[in-house]
């Protein structure tokens, strides 16, 4: 926990299922400028890979994943 | 990367068979995916006026569907059994954090995924253009085998 990520807004979607996290990242992320960081947290376990296609896709890097109990912390740097 | 295209066909007009397409287009459109959807026959359900939200399911014919209980084929025709199992999936979905299809229709809209309704379909059941939502084009099969033909994800639901 020594070395965290430094980012510029958080996104709660915790509780929400397939495609909400999805959706409600890209929103946040399109009002972030390049380089800036957005934090997501999540509690759908399928967030973990759908997260990496979607950065994937679109051209955003993950920088970090934390998984805690039941919880899924993303770290994503807008790259597009 | 040149941006990918999709088109869904949305064929069916129960609250389950309606989630498909949706979730599909909405995060098409989020991975930067030009989405459209065409509404034919019982699809025309999920675009009419007011009408999303008040989609149903029914228990009968649908032996998959998971029930608190086993409910013999019979029981499931009777009167009541469609509403228990429509407000059954409804409590589900909000228990889980699964979006409405009224908030997903919307949230396509927003992010600029293409509604067109089916021209044929619409004239067979006599619904007006007025009953469907804003936003919505009519077009036929030649309008959506145009659009299929440049894309790279068609599907059928």
């Amino acid at each position: 926990m020594s070395a965290d990520i430094k980012f510029d807004q958080v996104l709660d979607a915790k509780g929400l299922s397939c495609p909400l996290p999805i959706l409600k990242t890209k929103k946040a992320v399109e009002t972030l400028a390049k380089d800036q960081v957005l934090k997501v947290e999540t509690t759908d376990p399928g967030s973990k890979n759908d997260m990496a296609s979607w950065a994937k896709r679109t051209g955003n890097e993950i920088l970090k994943v934390d998984e805690g109990s039941g919880t899924f912390t993303f770290y994503i740097k807008k790259s597009a | 990367m040149a941006q990918k295209k999709m088109t869904i066909i949305a064929s069916k007009g129960t609250l389950d068979m309606a989630y498909p397409p949706l979730i599909l287009a909405t995060t098409a459109a989020a991975m930067d995916v030009d989405v459209t959807i065409f509404f034919t026959f019982y699809g025309l359900e999920i675009i009419k006026k007011d009408n999303a939200d008040r989609l149903k399911v029914s228990p009968l014919g649908n032996p998959a569907m998971p029930m608190p209980m086993p409910i013999p084929t019979l029981v499931s025709s009777l009167p009541g059994m469609e509403a228990m199992a429509t407000a059954m999936m409804k409590s589900m979905c909000k228990k889980h954090g699964v979006a409405s299809i009224g908030t997903l229709l919307d949230l396509a809209k927003e992010s600029g995924v293409k509604l067109i309704a089916c021209q044929m379909t619409m004239d067979l059941f006599g619904y007006k253009k007025e009953s469907i939502v804003d936003g919505v084009e009519v077009g036929g099969a030649a309008s959506w085998l145009d659009i299929a033909a440049d894309s790279q994800i068609n599907l059928f639901i």
